[in-house]
């Protein structure tokens, strides 16, 4: 007889468990997410969008704590708001990438949250930026969450520099794929979205769109 | 003097007159990335080289692959110690099996005396073990026996630290009916990506195919691992 009632997941902390990409190619960058939001064992959202808009030409990728990530991403959306109407122009891939270093590093014992800020400006064309633990780097490609160390192996093997549109969206479409087949913690769909001059593109791609990979069909014991 | 600051700074005294290395007192494991691939009439097994102890890389040039029996092989991953008393147990009991049977033995058996083992000990052993070979009964077989002590057969098997980092690779780029060939170059391609990526993996890739006609080892040296556009 159970002493409480209760589901445990009332008192897990809720997480974007989680698999985030991004990567640039000529004149603009693609940057995708999974879609599994979990508290504990349970999935409390199977259809988030962890794709949050920073600005019009600029996106980040959520992942660690839901409620860190988005307190962030909140942030740095009022404050480049703010500097875009002081500047009178859309604002660098470079200022929005800093300012959420900036919170991730200040904060970075209370936070447990990893954002991926990526974009499209004049100045420097497509650009991915990594911020884990409040470092700031640039990368042609970058991949978070939990999902992403079983995709490491792939995403070496198979970028190349000079890819073109189209060529980023099937990469990361495979590569999220990949990830959800194994992280316990991601799942559902892929969200994409693809940022460039001309302005962002998002697109969905669902469970039974997926592509599908080796998946251990014969048991031969 | 020195019993004056005894008390306030005992602790921090202690600590700065420990003249022992940490990697002294860490316990050896073979961090490592190990791999095997079934193909028709044998199969492919790898494995990286670096046995560590803490962050002291105690061995550069370890041998992962350990024959068991003639055309039984097993990779080892986990503690250094605990992988190799059972691997020489089974080698043992396997050898006493095929002279009592008077034949070769199965590959099936010695993964079956992996598991009894990795099983029953379970609360003590440190120890992932892929078993892989060649019998005339099934051809080539690789059976995974996990650290808890489970055994299933698989087309193809990847375990050890470095092995999270790729099975996103593995999973696209396996096809059934690969020839040797393209198993070997599949596993030295999987076991580099790894080893690019996990710290406890590294050194150079030892590589055996075993069918029919018996063993076959290579060693791929660091300079000559396959490289890739993002490195």
């Amino acid at each position: 007889m159970p002493l409480s009632s209760e589901p445990s997941w009332l008192n897990c902390e809720v997480s974007t468990g989680t698999t985030i990409m991004a990567v640039e190619f000529e004149g603009g960058v693609v940057i995708g997410s999974d879609s599994r939001v979990s508290a504990g064992q349970s999935v409390v959202n199977r259809v988030m969008n962890k794709l949050s808009r920073l600005h019009d030409n600029v996106y980040c990728a959520l992942s660690g704590s839901a409620a860190d990530a988005q307190a962030v991403a909140d942030i740095v959306d009022y404050q480049l708001d703010l500097h875009s109407i002081a500047m009178g122009r859309l604002p660098l891939v470079r200022s929005a990438a800093n300012m959420v270093k900036d919170i991730s590093y200040k904060y970075k014992e209370e936070l447990v949250a990893h954002l991926i800020v990526a974009g499209w400006d004049k100045r420097c064309g497509g650009q991915v930026f990594g911020t884990l633990g409040g470092l700031l780097i640039r990368q042609p490609f970058a991949v978070g969450g939990s999902g992403s160390t079983y995709i490491y192996g792939y995403v070496d093997a198979t970028y190349r520099p000079g890819m073109s549109k189209e060529d980023c969206l099937q990469f990361t479409t495979n590569a999220l794929s990949l990830a959800m087949g194994r992280d316990g913690s991601s799942g559902g769909v892929v969200y994409l979205v693809s940022i460039t001059e001309k302005g962002t593109e998002e697109k969905v791609v669902l469970g039974n769109n997926l592509p599908q990979f080796f998946d251990d069909e014969t048991q031969l014991v | 003097m020195a019993a004056a600051m005894a008390g306030e700074g005992a602790t921090r005294l202690s600590y700065n007159h420990n003249l022992t290395p940490e990697w002294t007192r860490q316990e050896v494991s073979t961090g490592t990335t190990i791999m095997a691939v079934e193909f028709d009439g044998g199969v492919v097994m790898g494995a990286d080289s670096r046995t560590t102890t803490g962050a002291y890389i105690a061995n550069r040039v370890t041998d992962k692959l350990t024959q068991i029996h003639d055309q039984i092989f097993c990779c080892r991953s986990g503690s250094a110690a605990d992988t190799q008393a059972i691997a020489d147990a089974v080698t043992y009991q396997l050898g006493f099996h095929s002279i009592e049977l008077d034949e070769a033995p199965l590959v099936q058996t010695a993964a079956n005396l992996f598991k009894e083992m990795c099983y029953k000990y379970r609360e003590e052993l440190m120890a992932g073990i892929i078993v892989a070979g060649w019998d005339k009964r099934r051809g080539g077989q690789v059976y995974t026996v996990p650290m808890g002590g489970m055994m299933v057969r698989q087309p193809f098997s990847i375990g050890g630290s470095g092995s999270s980092y790729i099975y996103g690779f593995v999973d696209s780029s396996y096809k059934r009916g690969m020839s040797k060939e393209e198993c070997l170059q599949f596993t030295a391609n999987a076991l580099s990506l790894a080893m690019e990526r996990d710290g406890s993996s590294g050194g150079v890739v030892r590589l055996a195919a075993i069918s029919e006609s018996g063993v076959e080892r290579r060693v791929i040296l660091g300079n000559q691992l396959p490289k890739f556009a993002s490195c």
